[in-house]
């Protein structure tokens, strides 16, 4: 479906709106607060700008760094050009060791590719323990935020989920902790007895090797931790030339994300150890779209995304119309420019519209992505790749650019739009008049006036 | 005293001329001469942001080429100062939206008008974000007398108007103006004022639409005002 009959949907659930209009405006307030606090935030955002223009300016030499100091560490590099080669990594890993579950950290990449359904086919079955993803897997949900995944949802909706999925023997309450000590109860039997765990990484350093994933449940701790086998799946995107820049984004990521000055877990690794974590550890770099969007020199700066989220509570279009209307893993401003650019315009040519420019994205983005000059550069492409289309919308564009190019032209065409006719009448259109009234063209243009006075 | 050319905006003149004509009257009271470059028509913006770069730039070169020789330029709409300053690095340090032209260079908040009516501000997306204006219009409206300013609630939330975003999703855009609409309704002002008379169009069209008995006026029409 296009964005805006997605969005219409969404905008007549008044449950929705309540539920995305208090979570947002929530945690947009608090993020300001904490934001506010560091002196030397400004700072920091060019900071991490800088750093992921350069990881994306050398990214084949990153990369091969980052692979070689994995396999000193004793982990093993795998490289997937698409979702489907990644897929099929994981679940040979998965069959390697004999296993029918995996266990998993949230992960936007692995969503990104529909590794659950991929394993699923293969006999394995991928077990979310984020509280939040675990709530959409088990009502068979798609996410609707990139942290907050199930965002869309109040308590007594997931207490009623509960009681029909793992929590069947008693009845539950909405307090928060009723819920998540039934999450809990669930989830740790598993933690302890699945022997395969799939992440996705928040960074990965080429220096060292080291992979890196914020969080704050501890889920991702213990998928990390417990089980024999870890394998990561990431975007190449992810990769930072050295361990120092993690500095930068750790300070960055809490703050833009979850509005806390410090995240409560975060997990480094690097390899494997003997005596401590998983036995075996294997990194999968994943393309799929990514050196296409990095060949685009306007927007190629999606790329440099840390998924904190920020851009999608700030937006007045993604805290009405929620995540589910942008149709892909990523939604909100960030989404709008991602998508398109992963998965080709034609695949989803109205999403580049999906923003009024307002900037609030750009303001609140950590490292500095100015997504609306991305949103009008796409926008660009898709109207350059229809050329030669027939349709009212360019014919009428190129009526008005012809008007503009005259002032005596443009004079003419205000006479007639003062008559209702004409290129500059023709801007009103239904999708205007169906829900506000147009002004009325007044008898006298300013011109006529600045005329009448000499 | 200061020489002004007035980049009155396409939208102004065609549809809104009396922000053009306060905008004009303003700066004459206070001392500057004022000249309108006849040639001038649409910076290009609109069809930039809607996808047709090479009309917007060729409109936008045009704009160049108009305002040329010109030392001032002044314009009473922050959108199309924001996207001639993003597009032509001559408008740098020339290029002023009224406001910022008011407070920076002439450096006036009181400009001795006076209003007596119970008023809200609507900041605008790119008064704020493209260009920081800042608080510049609400000082310049604190000091007209008689003036009944009340803040508006989410007063930096978009209305929803985005140009042609407005017609492409306009359920979207619609929700948008509900929620700026109910917050304008709340402060029980008569006048909803902005720097933008695109944004006030939008929401000045549902104010109507729905019989609210709220008008809608440009700063520059309120800071002309002798009531």
């Amino acid at each position: 479906m296009s964005f805006p009959g997605a969005a219409r949907e969404a905008l007549g659930n008044a449950q929705l709106r309540r539920n995305l209009g208090k979570a947002t405006t929530t945690i947009r307030d608090k993020r300001a607060r904490t934001v506010a606090e560091l002196p030397d935030w400004e700072a920091l955002r060019d900071a991490g700008a800088a750093i992921k223009a350069r990881a994306m300016a050398t990214l084949p030499e990153q990369l091969e760094r980052l692979e070689a100091s994995v396999q000193r560490a004793g982990g093993v590099v795998h490289w997937a050009r698409d979702g489907a080669e990644a897929n099929a990594i994981v679940a040979g890993v998965a069959r390697a060791h004999g296993a029918r579950e995996v266990i998993k950290v949230k992960s936007l990449v692995t969503d990104e590719i529909g590794l659950n359904a991929a394993l699923a086919e293969q006999g394995v079955q991928a077990i979310e323990t984020d509280l939040a993803e675990l709530i959409i897997q088990l009502e068979g949900g798609r996410p609707s935020h990139i942290l907050v995944p199930a965002i869309h949802r109040n308590r007594a909706e997931i207490r009623r989920l509960f009681e029909r999925t793992i929590a069947r023997d008693g009845a539950l309450s909405d307090d928060p902790p009723a819920l998540t000590d039934a999450a809990r109860r669930y989830l740790r039997e598993r933690f302890l007895s699945v022997p395969v765990a799939v992440s996705g990484a928040n960074f990965a350093v080429a220096e060292t090797g080291t992979v890196a994933v914020v969080e704050s449940e501890g889920n991702g701790r213990m998928c990390t931790t417990l089980p024999d086998v870890l394998v990561t799946v990431m975007g190449i995107e992810k990769v930072l030339p050295e361990w120092r820049d993690l500095e930068v984004f750790l300070q960055l990521l809490p703050r833009s994300s979850t509005a806390e000055r410090m995240n409560p877990y975060t997990s480094l690794w690097t390899g494997v150890r003997d005596d401590d974590g998983p036995r075996e550890f294997h990194l999968v770099l994943l393309d799929a779209g990514r050196t296409q969007v990095l060949a685009d020199e306007v927007g190629r700066q999606a790329l440099h995304c840390i998924r904190c989220s920020a851009c999608l509570n700030v937006c007045p279009v993604y805290s009405r119309v929620g995540g589910h209307a942008y149709e892909s893993v990523y939604p909100g401003p960030i989404g709008a420019i991602l998508t398109p650019q992963l998965r080709g315009l034609k695949e989803a040519p109205t999403l580049p519209w999906a923003s009024s420019l307002c900037g609030a994205c750009f303001d609140a983005c950590p490292v500095k992505i100015d997504i609306p000059s991305v949103l009008v550069h796409l926008r660009g492409r898709v109207v350059r790749e229809a050329k030669g289309r027939v349709s009212a919308e360019r014919a009428a564009m190129g009526a008005m650019a012809a008007v503009f190019a005259s002032h005596k032209r443009y004079e003419r065409a205000q006479r007639l739009a003062r008559l209702g006719r004409g290129p500059l009448a023709s801007a009103a259109l239904p999708g205007w008049t169906r829900m506000r009234d147009l002004p009325e063209v007044p008898r006298e243009t300013f011109r006529d006036w600045w005329r009448s006075r000499a | 005293m200061t020489a002004v050319s007035l980049f009155v905006t396409c939208f102004n003149d065609t549809l809104f001329p009396r922000a053009g004509r306060a905008t004009v009257e303003l700066l004459e009271r206070l001392g500057c001469e004022v000249d309108f470059p006849e040639r001038q028509t649409c910076c290009g913006q609109m069809h930039f942001n809607s996808g047709y770069a090479d009309h917007g730039e060729a409109l936008t070169r045009r704009w160049e080429e108009v305002f040329q020789g010109a030392e001032v330029v002044v314009s009473p709409s922050a959108s199309c100062v924001a996207h001639v300053r993003a597009h032509v690095a001559s408008a740098t340090g020339r290029l002023f939206e009224l406001s910022e032209f008011l407070v920076d260079r002439l450096g006036v908040t009181d400009v001795g008008a006076s209003f007596p009516h119970r008023v809200t501000l609507h900041p605008t997306c790119h008064s704020l974000r493209l260009l920081r204006v800042g608080d510049r219009p609400r000082r310049l409206l604190e000091a007209v007398r008689g003036i009944d300013l009340v803040a508006l609630g989410e007063a930096e939330e978009c209305c929803g108007f985005g140009g042609t975003f407005a017609v492409k999703n306009a359920d979207t855009s619609m929700a948008m103006l509900s929620d700026k609409l109910r917050h304008v309704l709340a402060t029980r002002a008569e006048v909803c004022a902005a720097a933008d008379t695109s944004c006030l169009m939008h929401i000045g069209g549902a104010l109507r639409r729905q019989r609210a008995g709220v008008r809608t006026m440009h700063v520059a029409e309120i800071l002309v005002a002798r009531e």
